[in-house]
């Protein structure tokens, strides 16, 4: 399975497609959104009432700073995609180091490793990231990248050593043994590939579980910080006006449901295509 | 001048919840340069065993006694560590195994899959290990090498895998090539084209092959020798033609009563009752008598290997 190969799985399923688009059109708004919008900085509109509703000069309305909703939205998505971003791939490649050191080494390295992230898997990831969180006072964005990615790659372990446990069962392992390939050429070479699907895909819906994730903490007041735009703290400082002004929580809301949802549904195809066994 | 390999008393255990059990046990023989040796023996024998033991490669638990003796032109492999056992691997004793479809990678191209094999064993540069590459789809007969570098296993029917398979065998220039059950997978019309490439190859290269088969039909006039393997145990060795002609062991004669014929006269076709009981479960002395026609009372001990012939031996009291 290579990258054409892997696209071509994702645009053949319907949900995938879509999921794809929207993604697409997403990262391209994050990328070219704040230099072209109105407002690039969501500098506060000062001098006029703020929480205006939508309209015209504001397409959906201002907050209670009377700062654009639409430019802060866009400008938190590029926070809130990069974060996933740096976080999933940090996870992904821990869990990918150890689950194929536990799965190829085997004996009391696999079993030491296991129990790890067992124990690390009795603690709920919110409550890890909390006490994480809480003991720092101001969390610099490279740390809250840091801290999502280090407590979320136990997971992915356990699926990369599954597989590779599966793997080097099979006959073109063992062929490799026997022409005498060295034991890191069969690791890189053999194992690795073959597990690229099922990894894909268990990535990409991490950055789903990540995206909901930093928006829990940043709405809790520990993720980004103000004044830093992201989706949960626009949620945050927003519920007081709920009822009020309804489009200041709705707008990031709506980002966070659009983005998590294109995210799964491009992870549910690469999902499908690789639950079947490859002939 | 030494063989090129010795084996003498392989003896094979695996743990089992009543304590060890020996599927090979006190296994014998030597390999010259250039000749193909058949091993032959029905499914649970140990056949496939011996030839991983050559390159201790067994199945998680399968221990080589120390005891064993594996000389490779007089160098002792049960000595040697990871890194020159590596190096043994592919470059002086290659295998092939029984099924192409699962042995080739299906995430890499299979010019990769011999390049790697090249590059593993010889110091040549990359761009050499391509062209040679491309040279050894040529030699096993593939058409249009250059595009075939390109294809994944699964653009490939089974005889071409099967050739890519030796491609990738060949390309560290063994001297010993075990080929396990090479043919089982293959179409009969596909079998015979392999073997004759694996003979043609055989002789262009002055290569050894043991070649592990449950099919006698594939021995005959590709062999020089063949050994019968029962229970663990070599029952019965000679020179293939030898062995057609005058099959001496028991399980030798029921293994060729069992095939069915096309010519001559009609015979009813005699299958050797029951299987080959699992390791742990053979009986004291002959392994074989429970299943032999011409069982004896002094069967139950151990028989004498005898030489019913100039270079053959048979395990029986016959």
């Amino acid at each position: 399975m290579n990258a054409t190969g892997a696209w071509q799985v994702i645009w053949s399923a319907r949900g995938g497609r879509a999921g794809a688009i929207v993604l697409a059109l997403l990262l391209l708004v994050a990328a070219l959104g704040p230099p072209v919008l109105p407002n690039p900085r969501a500098m506060p509109d000062l001098g006029r009432v703020s929480l205006q509703p939508p309209g015209p000069g504001h397409w959906l309305g201002t907050d209670r700073d009377n700062r654009d909703v639409l430019s802060r939205v866009v400008n938190g998505a590029r926070v809130s995609l990069a974060v996933a971003a740096g976080a999933v791939a940090l996870s992904v490649t821990l869990g990918t180091l150890v689950g194929m050191l536990a799965g190829y080494a085997g004996g009391w390295v696999d079993t030491l490793l296991m129990r790890l992230v067992d124990a690390a898997l009795a603690v709920p990831r919110l409550f890890l990231l909390l006490i994480m969180v809480a003991i720092m006072e101001r969390i610099p964005l490279g740390v809250l990248i840091l801290v999502l990615g280090a407590t979320g790659w136990f997971g992915t372990s356990r699926l990369v050593r599954a597989e590779v446990l599966r793997l080097r069962q099979l006959d073109f392992v063992h062929a490799a043994e026997a022409l005498g390939a060295s034991r890191r050429r069969i690791a890189v070479a053999h194992l690795l590939p073959n597990v690229a699907g099922p990894l894909a895909a268990a990535t990409t819906l991490a950055v789903g579980d990540v995206i909901l994730l930093e928006a829990g903490l940043s709405y809790l007041g520990l993720g980004v910080q103000p004044p830093m735009p992201s989706w949960g703290g626009m949620i945050l400082e927003a519920q007081p006006y709920l009822i009020t002004a309804p489009w200041t929580s709705l707008a990031p809301g709506l980002a966070i449901v659009i983005t998590v949802l294109a995210v799964n549904l491009v992870g549910e195809a690469l999902h499908q295509a690789f639950a079947p066994v490859r002939a | 001048m030494t063989a090129l390999l010795e084996v003498a008393q392989l003896r094979v255990s695996f743990p089992s919840p009543r304590g060890p059990v020996w599927p090979v046990d006190g296994v014998s023989f030597t390999l010259e340069r250039g000749e193909t040796l058949a091993l032959v023996g029905e499914s649970g024998s140990g056949k496939t065993l011996t030839g991983l033991s050559l390159l201790r490669l067994l199945p998680a638990g399968g221990v080589i006694d120390p005891a064993s003796r594996l000389l490779l032109s007089g160098q002792d492999l049960l000595a040697l560590g990871p890194e020159p056992l590596r190096q043994v691997r592919g470059r002086r004793i290659a295998m092939i195994f029984q099924d192409p479809m699962s042995s080739l990678n299906p995430v890499l191209t299979v010019g990769d899959q011999i390049r790697e094999t090249i590059l593993a064993h010889l110091p040549v540069p990359k761009m050499e290990a391509r062209s040679r590459a491309e040279a050894l789809l040529a030699e096993v007969g593939i058409p249009e090498p250059r595009e075939r570098y390109r294809s994944y296993p699964h653009q490939l029917s089974g005889g071409m895998r099967q050739r890519v398979m030796i491609a990738i065998a060949l390309a560290a220039e063994p001297e010993i090539l075990i080929a396990d059950e090479p043919t089982s997978a293959l179409d009969v019309t596909v079998q015979a084209q392999i073997l004759e490439l694996l003979d043609r190859l055989r002789a262009a290269r002055g290569m050894a092959v043991l070649l592990v088969t449950h099919d006698l039909g594939i021995v005959a006039g590709r062999a020089d020798r063949t050994l019968v393997m029962y229970a663990g145990q070599i029952v019965e060795e000679a020179g293939t033609a030898e062995l057609f002609a005058r099959p001496a062991h028991p399980y030798t004669r029921g293994l060729f009563a069992s095939i069915p014929r096309l010519t001559g006269a009609r015979r009813r076709i005699e299958p050797i009752p029951g299987m080959v009981p699992p390791p742990g479960e053979w009986p004291a002395g002959c392994r074989f008598r429970n299943r032999c026609p011409s069982v004896m009372d002094q069967c139950a001990t151990e028989p004498p290997v005898k030489a019913p012939g100039p270079g053959r031996a048979c395990r029986c009291w016959l």
